[in-house]
Order: structure tokens, then sequence, then C-alpha cells
């Protein structure tokens, strides 16, 4: 039998998500995961029903949660952009980063070699890391925005002429595409480039949870960054 | 003083009472209120007719097939002879080089107040290669579209061949074929798209009777397309359209479903993202059309929809990754590939730690 071998040590702390910030990044990781599933039924369909079709609202209903959680996202991430500006630095740095800093890019390259196993220790961040700004920046900020966009286009065709969907969306967007079906195709098709996203994103935080030298998963519930030790940290 | 076109209907033997009725159903058809069949009446009474160059390019006369069939009352005496068609060489009954001295005539004696109606698209590829694949008298079609274009008033795209480019310009396009307004070189006439395979032909009739009416173009949508026809989605007014939002679907050509005529979304139906009037005036007189009679809607009217994958599927094919794929096969075969990578670096990851803390201990 093993005795317990932790020695007392401090470990330091830094508040780094506030709770706009994990309020959002919860709803929409739900909103992300309704708006997928629905989506991927709304392209192929559930098996056919029979029947009254009358007695029945299945794809009315699908599609109504589509939407809705598609309005979660786009006022989600209008939220989000706001908290930005007014929120801490670390609330910035998915949407704008210095990339003309060397650093930026040395700490990129550094993190690449830990994933890489090319290295033994990922440095130490309170916020993100550089690889993290830049998965979350050209990944996911833009694949949301894209999605957003598209998806109102679309919303639009049904809602029609003189609503503001088709107004602000539907006129422009779908003959930059060339027609209709274009825009859907795109709109799967990134669908899949989120949820690639995704599963990098769980795997990755909870990895790094795991074999770095920091909190990543807990942080997104109390805001907190605990660091298991007291070594330097290197933020950029 | 010309014949007007009131004029042309009477010589033709239509009463007064017929020739009310179809300024009313035009009216209808075109969504004006019914003070403006007074208006279309009174224009056809005392405007003289506007003389029209039917000009056919690459295309397959589906477009005039469809002209020739309005089913409205007065349609097959008096659509052709509402406009003065100088020229379509379809339906004329003069041929050879008097017939062709025509279209010249038409164009010098009408400068600038001639309507072109463009059937079909010229094959650019003419002009680069010295091939041919469209020659009219003896003289490249191309030529005979931009000397007729600059100097029409206006000119209506007929169907997909002139307002997109349809089969001919489908991939890989050998003859270059081009849409209307994608042609250099011919002027500046506001254009009207009239797209489908081919345009229902109330639609066709609908747009000269307010060209006429109004002297001016309808109200057009970005695309140049008459937004009186071309707003809103076969889908958006569909009769099946309740199956669709109760979720039943035909799964097959022959199942049960399918005799019961429920949505043909599952069959590659292309109602949801095609612009056209199908599902509310319809086909024959409004007897039926496509999804009617059972058959997904191709979505014709839109733009490269030869190019779309099948007609049978509802996601497209994407043909840029070497296989025969749609948006999911594509999506969900990344995510694999992304996951098992995940996978893969997760057990190193865990190997990696298991040495690391091997080497700590020793």
């Amino acid at each position: 039998m093993t005795t317990l071998s932790t020695k007392a040590h401090s470990e330091p702390a830094v508040y780094v998500y506030e709770a706009p910030v994990r309020l959002w990044h919860w709803i929409n990781a739900a909103a992300i995961t309704v708006l997928a599933i629905t989506g991927y039924f709304i392209g192929s369909p559930l098996p056919s029903l029979s029947g009254e079709a009358s007695d029945y609202y299945l794809m009315g209903y699908i599609r109504f949660a589509h939407f809705a959680a598609g309005y979660v996202l786009a006022f989600g991430l209008l939220g989000r952009a706001y908290w930005a500006i007014v929120g801490n630095s670390h609330a910035r740095e998915i949407f704008l980063h210095n990339i003309l800093k060397p650093s930026y890019w040395g700490g990129l390259w550094h993190e690449l070699k830990w994933y890489l196993f090319l290295t033994k220790e990922p440095r130490k961040y309170s916020g993100h890391n550089p690889l993290a700004i830049f998965m979350m920046h050209w990944m996911y900020v833009w694949g949301t925005v894209f999605m957003i966009f598209t998806g109102f286009a679309m919303y639009g065709e049904g809602t029609g002429e003189g609503s503001w969907a088709h107004s602000l969306f539907t006129v422009w967007l779908i003959p930059l595409f060339g027609q209709s079906q274009d825009v859907h195709t795109w709109h799967h098709l990134v669908m899949w480039w989120i949820i690639i996203f995704v599963i990098i994103h769980v795997y990755v935080a909870i990895r790094e949870d795991i074999m770095s030298r920091q909190s990543i998963v807990s942080s997104m519930i109390s805001g907190w960054r605990t660091f298991k030790d007291e070594g330097k940290i290197d933020n950029d | 003083m010309p014949e007007t076109f009131y004029d042309v209907m009477r010589r033709q033997g239509i009463t007064r009472r017929s020739f009310l009725k179809f300024c009313s159903l035009t009216a209808a058809a075109m969504g004006l209120s019914p003070i403006y069949a007074g208006k279309i009446a009174h224009a056809m009474e005392n405007k003289p007719r506007i003389p029209v160059l039917w000009l056919h390019g690459l295309e397959c006369t589906c477009c005039s097939e469809s002209f020739i069939r309005s089913a409205h009352p007065l349609a097959k005496d008096v659509i052709l002879s509402m406009i003065s068609l100088d020229y379509d060489d379809t339906i004329m009954a003069a041929a050879g080089h008097e017939a062709e001295a025509i279209v010249d005539e038409t164009i010098a004696k009408h400068k600038g107040k001639f309507i072109l109606a463009c059937e079909g698209n010229p094959g650019l590829e003419e002009e680069n290669t010295g091939g041919m694949s469209c020659i009219i008298a003896g003289k490249p079609y191309t030529e005979q579209l931009r000397h007729a274009a600059n100097n029409a008033m206006a000119i209506i795209s007929w169907g997909s061949c002139a307002s997109w480019g349809c089969v001919q310009a489908a991939a890989p396009n050998p003859t270059g074929a081009t849409p209307i307004h994608k042609v250099p070189g011919i002027g500046n006439a506001p254009i009207i798209k009239v797209p489908g395979c081919p345009p229902i032909a109330e639609v066709m009739t609908a747009v000269i009777t307010y060209m006429l009416t109004f002297e001016r173009l309808p109200e057009m949508d970005r695309q140049g397309r008459p937004k009186m026809f071309y707003s809103q989605r076969i889908h958006d007014k569909c009769y099946r359209r309740p199956h669709f939002d109760a979720g039943q679907f035909v799964e097959k050509w022959d199942d049960e479903a399918a005799r019961k005529g429920y949505c043909l979304y599952k069959m590659g139906c292309k109602g949801p993202t095609t612009y056209n009037a199908c599902s509310t005036i319809r086909w024959n007189g409004g007897l039926s059309f496509p999804i009617q009679a059972g058959h997904p809607c191709i979505g014709c009217s839109e733009d490269g929809f030869w190019d779309k994958g099948s007609f049978y599927d509802r996601l497209t094919t994407i043909n840029d990754f070497g296989i025969e794929a749609n948006a999911d096969e594509v999506g969900m075969g990344a995510a694999a590939v992304v996951g098992g990578a995940v996978a893969a670096h997760a057990a190193i990851s865990a190997l990696k730690r298991t040495q690391n803390k091997g080497d700590h201990e020793s």
C-alpha cells in the first residue's frame, strides 16, 4: 500500500473568465449541440411518419428548435463581442490579438512542439495559449460568423421579402454564392468544420487539464485559473 | 398608325368580352389590383404593338414550345399577335435571305424601340478556337446577338439558357456557352431574366404584357428576375408542404407514402431552393406541375442546376474531392479523421506520461 505523496504546496490562481464569459460558453455549447443535431435532421430527415399530416408537426418542431438555437447563437456572439470590449483583457483574446508580435508566433511554435511531443513542458498562460487563440479565432469565431450569416440568409428565404432577415442577409448572400442550394451545401460543410473544432476543443481542454501545470475545465466553471506549481507564468 | 393589340384581336375574331377577361386575368396573374385590368385594356386598345425580335442561340426551343401553349383565354391566337413578332425563325413561315433580312430591317427601322427576346445563348469559345457551335444564316450567332442587343430597348432572357447558361454551359462547357448578361459587348440595354427550363407560359406572356402596359420593366430582384413570379420558392407554396412540416416523406418511388402524395424532399426535391411560380400558377392551364405529378422539383430555374449533383439527392454532390460525396459525407469523413487523430494523440500522450513518470521514479 502506498501513502499519499502530495507535499504541501501553494497553487497560485488568477481570475480569468468573468461570469458573462462563462455563462456564454455553456449556453453557446448547448446552442451548438442543438443546432448540429437539428440541422443534420433538417438535411436528412428522420424516417417518414404515416397517418394524418395534421396529427404531426415533427419537421416543424425540429426547424423551430434550429431557428431558436440559431438566434441564441447569434445574439450570444453579439453579447460576447460586447463583453470583449467591456470585459477584462482575456475576454478579448479570441477576437483580437496582436499577431505582429514575434512572441505570439514563438509561443504558437512552442505549443505546436508540445503537441508533437517534441518538448517536455508547455508554457504557462493565465489566458489562452497562442495556439488556442489561433484555433478559436480562425476555426470558431469565423466559423460561427459564417454560420450566422448563411443561416439567416436561408431563414430569410422562408420569412420572405420584407422581413429583416431577407433584407439584411438573403438579398446579397444568395446571389454571392450563386444560388440557394450552394448556400445549403456550404452551411452543411461548415457545420462539420465546427464539429471538428468541438472535437479538438474538448480533447485539448481535458488533456491540458491533466497534463499541463494549469487548470482548464474547472476554470470555465469557476473562472479561476489555478497553477499546480509556483513556476513563472509565461503569458506573452 | 400601326395596328394596336385590340385591333389585332378583333381582327382575329375575339370578342370584346373575351378581351376584357384576358385583361383581368393578366392583372391577377401579375398580382395587380383589379383596377389595373382597365389600364391593361386601355393600353392594349391604344398602344401600337411593340416590335420584337426573337433570336435563338444554343437552345432546345422548349421556351418557344412553352410560350405557344400559354393557356390564357386568348393565348393561341392572340399572344403571338400581341407583340409584333417580326422575326422568330422557329415559328415564322418565311425562310431564306429575305427572312433573315427582316432582322436588319427591324433593327434599322425601330432602333432603340424594339424588344430583343433571347432564347438560348452564344458559345463564346467560337471566338477563341475558331470552331463553330452556333451559326445563323452563315454568321456566328454572337455577332447577330451583339448587333441586335446594342440597338434594343430592352432584352428578355428567356429561359435558363439565356438567364444562366443551362445544360450547354454545364461543366465542362465545351462551347463556352455564356448567359446573355455575361456576354461582352452587348451594350447597356436592361436585361430581364425569365429563367426556367422552360419558363411557365403565363409568366412569359405576363412579362410582355407588363412591359407593354406600363412601358417599363417589371420590378426585379437582385438577380434580374421579375419579383412577381420569382420572389418565392416552390416549397413556400407547395400543396405538399403540410406533409413536410409533419415529417411525412416519400422514401421510395413506389411506397405507400408516394401513393398518398407525401413530401418529395427525400427524393431530392429542390423546391426549398428554387424560386419559381410553378406551385401557384402551375402548368398546362393550371392543370398540374412536376410535384403534383409525383416527381421532385429539379430546380430548373436556378443558376447552374445541372452541376448540383443528382436530381434525386437532397444534398449536393461535391466533386472537388475527387470522389462522389455530399457535404455530410465529406464532413463526417473529416470528423472521423480528426476523431481518430485525437484518439491516437490521446494514446501517445498517455504513453508519454507513464514514461515520464517512470523517469521520475527511477
